[in-house]
């Protein structure tokens, strides 16, 4: 079966996706972050020094910031026990041979080489700070596509990576993403050019192997004029007692007429934190879809925006948060409508189960003449029991009068009657329990590539049975 | 002793006694209506029947295959060749109507997800859905369908018996199928339950109306009043209360009322 979709499942997670490989690397920066550390990177990766004092630059706001106090506890966060930069092998591989065979074999495991073969156009795959395998079709990269990871996008197309990067998201947005633009290493950089459409999904395949790693891949995703591309995206890591902290920064732009998809299926083990930034420009009749499945780590805050900036741009966030014992998934949505006759649909499933806690957060802001811009934003939650909890943190800010904006939230427990209606067709409590779950997220699995959707219910499945006591 | 025997069951729903001792035998081949005006303990029983949790077991048995139903949950009972088609049937965003068939039609056959052998073969599984369906007037469009959701009452009634002729129990309890249809929907419904009608199914039909008996003829009829059966007899009873109505054993005028 094809790979990624993955949600913690306990025993099950920790055979599929919990193991390690001993730690081999050929630099590992030292424990905690400084000047120093951040040098150190820029050095090894031998960048431009316009690129080093960006991320020294980064570094200061992100000392400077505080902590977020909204959203998530990330008191537990403590960033000087954390490796920021470790690479494993000396070379990118763009056969799988090339890639060293403890690292081939974490990701045959992961079913990485499977899927590229059966239903991928290029594959990335990304092992603690370095990607370490690329590919892409022949066929697009003659076409003009470029697909690679982003320091070598940085070094074979500089004045293309330098007009763009940091452009949708400086480094001052946030905490995150100050301490990203500081410590960036590896994610993906796309270029569609003009027309062109890539029909078939590009995939990314990020992994953490060691212990107190922090991963900070950086992605920046360029659709031009008239083009189509959809990025898959997929997350594991073993299981540690010690904290791990994924933070990356994605950028897009999508220009005219053109579509872009970033699917995310992340399914960390539950010791890694997932602070991530996500945001999208999208210009005229442009669409950009966000769909984004939260089912592992230990807490997320996650909230892909779309900002809608010229007239007819539309943005879809579709988004699916699954906490168990432990986790705390704070997702959401944010569309930002600055031009007029702009549309936006936000829709959040999200699971808690087991004292997990799922949290929507989100925004939807109407710049003053933005005039016919519609947004809807639907959220549905639902507890599997009583120590399962669930909030809406919904913002509106409103400063236009000829705007259409919709807002519909439900709470909900599995019923006993669907339970008893679906036992009465002989089918087991923990089963109807699992048809309930996929069937209350269909709206996401059906949005998944089919192998992606299998694989999803399958998992929640094995979650679900092992949920019953 | 009857093929499905029903011993004195006594049943509570939140503190109050609903059915006070009811006994009723069913053999395989044998159509039993229960007819009773609202609040008389109709849908009590065919929950209880099924093990629904809302409803409170005070004392009886249910024998079928020299095994007590009131001692099993709810899924081995249905396991076992129980069927109980729902006067309300519940809606299951998301899911499929082919896809909760065949999950339901594989438990059945002891498929646990495991050996592959024991699940349905999918041309087979089609093939049985296509001549079901036929005799039900539903088109294919239903199996895309999610479980009941945006279902008509007919729709869902007809929907329930489909689920009765794939899962082919040995017992089924039909709870006012009849109640909200049209007649057109009533007789595709009865077609239905009359071609699985046989040597090998013993059905319990409940019933406030005599309007279905005359496309589905029971062989035994029982007036269920106040959680007791207060009459028992072959066809002609129900022909009776056509004439006379509940109010011969009703002492509330709440008899006439429409059933909800």
């Amino acid at each position: 079966m094809a790979i990624v979709p993955k949600i913690d499942v306990g025993d099950n997670y920790k055979e599929k996706y919990g193991f390690f490989d001993p730690e081999k690397y050929v630099f590992k920066a030292k424990r905690g972050l400084n000047e120093e550390v951040v040098k150190e990177i820029s050095w090894m990766k031998n960048e431009p020094a316009w690129m080093t004092s960006f991320r020294l630059r980064a570094l200061k706001v992100f000392f400077k910031k505080e902590m977020p106090t909204w959203g998530a506890d990330l008191s537990k966060i403590d960033f000087d026990n954390i490796y920021y930069y470790l690479k494993s092998t000396e070379k990118q591989g763009k056969t799988w041979e090339d890639v060293p065979a403890d690292i081939k074999r974490t990701f045959d495991r992961l079913g990485v080489p499977e899927a590229e073969k059966k239903f991928l156009a290029g594959v990335a795959a990304q092992y603690e700070s370095e990607v370490v395998y690329h590919s892409l079709h022949k066929e697009l990269e003659s076409r003009g596509v470029i697909f690679l990871d982003t320091d070598t996008a940085l070094r074979e197309h500089p004045d293309l990576f330098k007009e763009y990067f940091g452009t949708v998201i400086p480094p001052a947005d946030n905490k995150m993403s100050a301490l990203n633009s500081a410590v960036w290493s590896g994610g993906s950089f796309i270029y569609v050019p003009k027309g062109v459409k890539v029909e078939i999904p590009l995939q990314a395949y990020f992994r953490i192997n060691a212990e107190n790693m922090g991963q900070f891949e950086r992605t920046l995703i360029i659709c031009d004029e008239g083009s189509f591309v959809h990025y898959i995206e997929g997350c594991t890591a073993p299981i540690y007692t010690t904290d791990s902290l994924h933070s990356a920064v994605v950028e897009i732009i999508v220009k005219r007429g053109a579509r872009c998809r970033y699917t995310t299926v992340q399914n960390w083990s539950t010791n890694v934190f997932n602070l991530v930034t996500k945001r999208a420009m999208a210009y005229g009749d442009a669409t950009m879809e966000w769909v984004d499945g939260n089912l592992g780590s230990q807490i997320t805050m996650k909230y892909p925006s779309i900002y809608l900036m010229e007239p007819g741009a539309k943005g879809d966030v579709l988004s699916v948060a699954f906490a168990g014992k432990g986790q705390h998934q704070d997702a959401g949505g944010k569309a930002v409508h600055v031009a007029p006759n702009t549309s936006s649909n936000i829709v959040s499933k999200s699971i808690s189960k087991a004292g997990g806690r799922t949290s929507y957060r989100g925004l939807i802001k109407v710049y003053p003449g933005a005039r016919n811009s519609r947004s809807f934003v639907r959220c549905d939650a639902l507890l599997l029991d009583e120590n399962s909890r669930s909030d809406t943190y919904p913002t509106t800010e409103v400063d236009e009068e000829q705007v259409k904006i919709g807002h519909e939230a439900t709470v909900s427990k599995v019923s006993d009657e669907q339970l008893f209606y679906l036992q009465s067709r002989g089918i087991t409590r923990a089963e109807a329990e699992t048809m309930i779950v996929n069937g209350f997220i269909e709206p996401f699995t059906k949005e998944l590539p089919i192998e992606y959707a299998v694989e999803l219910n399958r998992l929640i499945q094995l979650e679900m049975i092992g949920s019953v006591g | 002793m009857a093929d499905f025997q029903i011993e004195d069951l006594r049943v509570s729903v939140e503190g109050r006694e609903i059915l006070k001792g009811i006994s009723l035998g069913i053999d395989k081949g044998e159509v039993h209506a229960v007819m009773g005006p609202n609040g008389s303990g109709k849908s009590t029983l065919s929950h209880t029947l099924m093990g629904h949790p809302n409803y409170k077991v005070l004392g009886g048995r249910v024998l079928f295959k020299d095994r007590n139903l009131l001692e099993m949950p709810t899924e081995q009972r249905a396991r076992l060749g129980v069927f109980l088609a729902l006067q309300y049937p519940v809606v299951v965003p998301g899911i499929t109507m082919s896809n909760f068939l065949r999950t339901a039609l594989n438990a059945k056959r002891g498929y646990d997800g495991k050996d592959k052998s024991k699940a349905i073969a999918p041309k087979e599984f089609r093939a049985l859905l296509k001549s079901e369906m036929g005799v039900l007037h539903m088109d294919d469009s239903f199996l895309s369908r999610y479980v009941n959701e945006g279902f008509s009452g007919g729709e869902k009634k007809r929907a329930e018996i489909l689920q009765m002729a794939v899962l082919k129990p040995e017992i089924a309890i039909l709870d006012e199928t009849d109640s909200g249809l049209d007649i057109d929907s009533i007789k595709f419904v009865s077609e239905g339950v009359n071609r699985m009608r046989g040597p090998e199914l013993g059905i319990l039909l409940i019933t406030h109306y005599t309007r279905i008996l005359e496309f589905v003829r029971p062989d035994f009829v029982h007036v269920l009043v106040d959680g007791q059966f207060v009459l028992s007899g072959g066809p002609e009873v129900a022909a009776a209360l056509e004439k006379t109505g509940y109010a011969e054993w009703v002492k509330e005028p709440q008899a006439a009322a429409q059933e909800a």
